[in-house]
């Protein structure tokens, strides 16, 4: 896995175009080519969850002079969850895309979309993550406008000129921050700023980069172009945005700065704590009265990245013990992981009622277990598994973080996050009230279960969805613990500067 | 120091143009705007008074360049922020041509189908 780690980035840039080019020839390659990628990009990610941490230096280059990437317990996280999210949202869009034209160019897109992900959490270098966030970012903006109608093209313009102030203040927190050390290599940064200690000038980048990766991760009050970018996404990119990219480029980038670079903080710690509970809070209220399933989702989204959010921000401050920073930050990663699972389940359901209906309001829609049983089972567990109901997935992780909380002495914040998962629970059971049950309106009678090509990636993750839950005696062993310390133990992350 | 002041100041105009005028053209000139003056911000980080360019001539030797060349890596580093801007840029002209096509106009306070 060393000598091919760059491939994480180098496979999919390269396979996006090659995509174009080989689709003048033969319009049906472009599937075949995205399904070989992501499948080959899934079982590499799986494959780094059991290596050993290493760096990598880029054309044989030494750090601070070369590029690193670093292989620790978190990026191999993200790297499966991208992947694999990636490669189901492949599969689904095999069918679903056939509602669009221009596929291959989709497939493109998704490709380049796939390359910047894998980049940011991959390198180990600052202004390397700004390229690649700034790769990821101009792919989604394409995506989200990809059906080219009036809303959809609405929800890219906004989402453009938001997306590109919250970079142009990260770049800018960057060039401050060479200023300041000299150095943009994350580890030789981490070192630099320990001898500077967080000075007035310090704090301003700190500040920038809340604005900048918070508005990447949709926290409020950087929210506004997410309600209106993912229901107009087309579903398996509504699925990753909301399920992977958020995460990818906003939770990660401030959790892998905050924590390995800039270290343990009270002041940013109460920072991020407040924006997470603003962002359940205000997520939630906006979902309850959406008539637009997808919108819907999307402001729910917007709640459950608080929760990550405000769980790493409790493991950030340095007074409460290091056993409460621990399970806050357990909670935090297992929820990143779960949100990813049943949020894109979620979305990928909406799309394939969407695909047999034609319709995103559910309102007009009813009674569609009847007709359509697996998809209607999946988005079953989907909604189970986000309110938190036990034994799925959702319960356990909203469970450690509302405990870390609460042991953390923040019981305003822990009395908020219950009352929120509650709000939850209400806007699930309306959903599933308003889709599934109820009274089948006469036009769609006629209408068939999701093809086969739909149906496999939301039945694969609804496994997920109970097995996540059912495995959590489990699950504090492997990854999630590696990720874990790889956030808390700043000096070995300093250490790769040796590299590796 | 004044000159880091003035592509601030210049960050800011950028600013006021994206968020104050509604003519969408208008306001992609102010993101462009505000994308140059990080640019400038960037290049003017490695200066060096009485500073040359970190090129090596034929009879300079190593010792001069490390004490009068200004910092090269801001260069490069704005080097690729350009082209991220030229990017940006293509594909915001791009939705605004599709925009007009469907919305008729170029006023954005027109283009509100999405609400709540």
């Amino acid at each position: 896995m060393q000598t091919i780690y760059p491939l994480f980035t180098a496979l999919p840039l390269a396979a996006s175009f090659f995509n174009l080019l080989v689709t003048k020839i033969n319009k049906k390659a472009a599937d075949y080519i995205a399904l070989l990628v992501t499948a080959a990009l899934a079982v590499m990610a799986v494959l780094t969850i059991f290596e050993a941490p290493f760096a990598y230096q880029v054309g044989g280059f030494p750090p601070p002079w070369g590029i690193l990437l670093v292989s620790d317990g978190l990026s191999s996280l993200m790297l499966v969850i991208i992947n694999v999210i990636g490669f189901l949202s492949i599969i689904y869009s095999t069918k679903y895309m056939t509602m669009y034209t221009a596929k291959p160019k989709y497939y493109s897109l998704f490709l380049l979309m796939l390359a910047g992900m894998n980049g940011v959490v991959i390198t180990g270098d600052l202004f390397n993550v700004f390229v690649f966030l700034e790769v990821a970012s101009l792919a989604s903006y394409a995506l989200v406008g990809f059906g080219c109608e009036h809303e959809e093209l609405e929800a890219s313009f906004k989402y453009l000129i938001l997306g590109e102030v919250a970079s142009t203040a990260i770049l800018f927190g960057i060039a401050f921050l060479y200023s300041m050390t000299g150095t943009l290599n994350m580890p030789d940064l981490a070192r630099q700023i320990e001898v500077i200690g967080i000075n007035k000038a310090v704090a301003f980048v700190i500040a920038l980069f809340i604005m900048g990766f918070g508005l990447k991760a949709s926290m409020v009050p950087f929210h506004a172009w997410l309600p209106d970018a993912h229901p107009s996404a087309p579903a398996p990119i509504s699925a990753m945005l909301s399920g992977v990219v958020i995460k990818a480029l906003g939770v990660y980038a401030i959790a892998r700065i905050m924590f390995d670079v800039i270290g343990p903080n009270a002041m940013v710690s109460s920072i991020l704590m407040f924006l997470g509970v603003l962002s359940m809070v205000i997520g939630v209220f906006l979902a309850i009265g959406q008539p637009d399933f997808k919108r819907m989702l999307a402001y729910s989204s917007i709640s459950q990245v608080g929760y990550v959010t405000a769980a790493f921000g409790l493991g950030l401050n340095p007074n409460v013990g290091s056993a409460v920073s621990t399970m806050a930050l357990f909670g935090g990663l297992y929820h990143l992981l779960n949100h990813a699972a049943f949020k894109s389940l979620l979305f990928l359901c909406s799309g394939a009622f969407e695909f047999r209906t034609g319709t995103r309001n559910r309102y007009e829609m009813g009674g569609l277990i009847r007709k359509m049983p697996v998809t209607g089972i999946a988005c079953s567990i989907g909604a189970l598994s986000i309110s938190g109901v036990p034994p799925f997935n959702g319960f356990w992780s909203k469970l450690i973080i509302i405990v870390a909380l609460i042991k953390g002495g923040f019981l305003v914040y822990g009395v908020v996050a219950t009352f929120v998962a509650f709000m939850t629970l209400a806007t699930f059971i309306k959903l599933q009230k308003s889709v599934l049950f109820g009274q089948l309106p006469v036009r769609f009678a006629g209408i068939k279960e999701a093809p086969f090509a739909m149906t496999l990636p939301l039945v694969i993750l609804a496994i997920l969805c109970i097995g996540l839950g059912l495995a959590y005696p489990f699950i504090d062993q492997g990854v999630l613990q590696a990720a874990r310390d790889a956030l808390l133990d700043k000096l070995s992350y300093m250490g790769y500067i040796l590299g590796g | 120091m004044i000159l880091y002041f003035l592509t601030l100041v210049l960050f800011v105009m950028g600013v006021y143009c994206l968020i104050a005028k509604k003519n969408i053209i208008k306001k992609i000139i102010g993101l462009t705007i505000t994308d140059y003056a990080i640019n400038l911000f960037i290049i003017i980080i490695g200066y060096r008074a009485k500073g040359i360019a970190p090129i090596m001539f034929k009879n300079m030797t190593m010792k001069e360049l490390t004490e009068y060349g200004v910092d090269p890596l801001p260069q490069a580093l704005v080097l690729t922020s350009i082209v991220i801007g030229l990017g940006v840029l293509s594909l915001m002209t791009a939705i605004c041509l599709r925009l007009y096509e469907k919305y008729k106009t170029f006023d954005m306070s027109e283009i509100n189908r999405l609400k709540g």
